[in-house]
């Protein structure tokens, strides 16, 4: 970890931490002056990603009260030792997105018998998925700015890599290259972590 | 006996990002319920569009923002963990979320012969993107001429096949493009059950130009 960094990274870390406490207290109790805290860092980061692909202000906005709505249903939902707060509220919007534009995204389901479970089971999955997100955070500081284009217009404008790769005017193995050489990148981080 | 064969970045980050078409989508997902290295990869893509979220911010005004919130959503009740649609049995060969779209596990298939002992069962989608249908291969046979142009997804789910040097067996994906030649064959000894997804065939309305198809090679 870059030292010069360090300190921007451990304030991150402590919001990160934060969040994950408030979003506990909302699932547990519907704390509205927890969810005020949520909501007000993550409304204006959703309405963004909802304008990236809709264009329009007002659609963005009623997308945003959607996603912020869904969070709100599903906080008693949230695992801690299954990933950070900023990646299943993604998740939220991303599929509030799918459904406004009726597409179907099929999923995995964890209680299915058929489902093979991770044998890996780490001590202690909410301070690992913590330090995953501060890993993460630092690595993709590093990615260069090509790579970290791709990955913007994949998540944000819900561009398929076959969609960006005409938009750039690249051939399509070269778009593939970047994102395969981006998350190259984040998994050797993640998994040189300990 | 984990998964060898794995879907490539390329087609896990549309699925992460949701742009993947629902076709390709359900074999990807199949195969990420049978192979938990994948969903990790899964999970850090998502951890990476977090920390985009993170860096992103389009001012508004957030007090009225809140307010609206507060007014039309805090009396909706939390949403209640349901319990999966159908009851879990204690076993499954077809994992969620293509056990649902067929209806039921192997044993409750409704098979149609293809010849040569082969056969399918077309899985029916919203999306005219593709073309997705489960096989059964017999035994130390090929996989029926199926020519296609463009991408083809390949999910093993029972038994297995090889594909020139490669084994492929449960779990195991493997993505095929028009450009390669290739003859998948059951393994001797067992039936291959495998989820095959492949680029739509394109639908001429004149006739003419579906004349003309054989001979343009479109």
């Amino acid at each position: 970890m870059n030292k010069k960094n360090s300190g921007g990274l451990i304030a991150d870390d402590l919001a990160k931490a934060e969040m994950v406490r408030l979003l506990s207290i909302v699932g547990r109790e519907r704390s509205v002056d927890a969810f005020e805290a949520i909501f007000r860092f993550y409304a204006p980061r959703i309405r963004s990603f909802m304008a990236a692909k809709t264009k329009d202000r007002q659609a963005a906005e009623e997308l945003m009260q959607e996603t912020m709505t869904a969070v709100w249903n599903k906080a008693g939902q949230f695992d801690p030792a299954r990933g950070n707060v900023s990646a299943w509220i993604y998740t939220i919007a991303r599929n509030v997105r799918i459904d406004a534009y009726r597409r179907k995204r099929p999923e995995f389901d964890f209680n299915d018998p058929a489902f093979v479970a991770d044998d890996v089971a780490p001590a202690d999955q909410e301070f690992q998925q913590l330090q995953e997100a501060q890993l993460l955070r630092g690595a993709m500081a590093t990615l260069p700015e090509e790579q970290l284009d791709v990955l913007r217009r994949a998540f944000f404008d819900d561009a398929s890599h076959s969609t960006i790769a005409r938009d750039l005017g690249v051939p399509l193995g070269t778009v593939k290259s970047r994102i395969r050489l981006a998350f190259e990148k984040l998994r050797s981080t993640l998994e040189g972590r300990l | 006996m984990s998964v060898k064969h794995h879907i490539s970045d390329a087609f896990l980050i549309d699925y992460a990002s949701g742009s993947l078409s629902e076709g390709w989508s359900l074999a990807v997902a199949s195969h990420l319920a049978l192979c938990p290295d994948c969903r990790r990869r899964l999970s850090a893509m998502e951890g990476a569009a977090g920390a985009l979220l993170d860096k992103a911010s389009e001012s508004g005004d957030e007090d009225v923002a809140w307010a609206r919130f507060k007014t039309r959503a805090i009396d909706i009740k939390a949403e209640e963990i349901r319990p999966s649609a159908i009851t879990p049995k204690s076993m499954a060969v077809l994992p969620e979320p293509l056990r649902s779209y067929l209806g039921g596990d192997l044993a409750d298939l409704k098979w149609r012969a293809l010849g040569r002992g082969a056969y399918q069962i077309l899985i029916d989608t919203k999306d005219t993107e593709t073309q997705v249908r489960l096989l059964r291969i017999p035994a130390g046979k090929p996989v029926p001429e199926h020519t296609h142009e463009g991408r083809e997804l390949t999910l093993v789910l029972a038994g297995s096949f090889h594909d020139g040097d490669e084994l492929f067996a449960r779990g195991d994906i493997e993505e095929a493009d028009g450009e390669l030649l290739h003859t998948p064959t059951a393994t001797d000894g067992e039936d291959c059950i495998c989820l095959a997804v492949t680029e739509a065939p394109l639908k001429f309305s004149s006739w003419i130009v579906r004349l003309m198809q054989p001979i343009l090679k479109i």
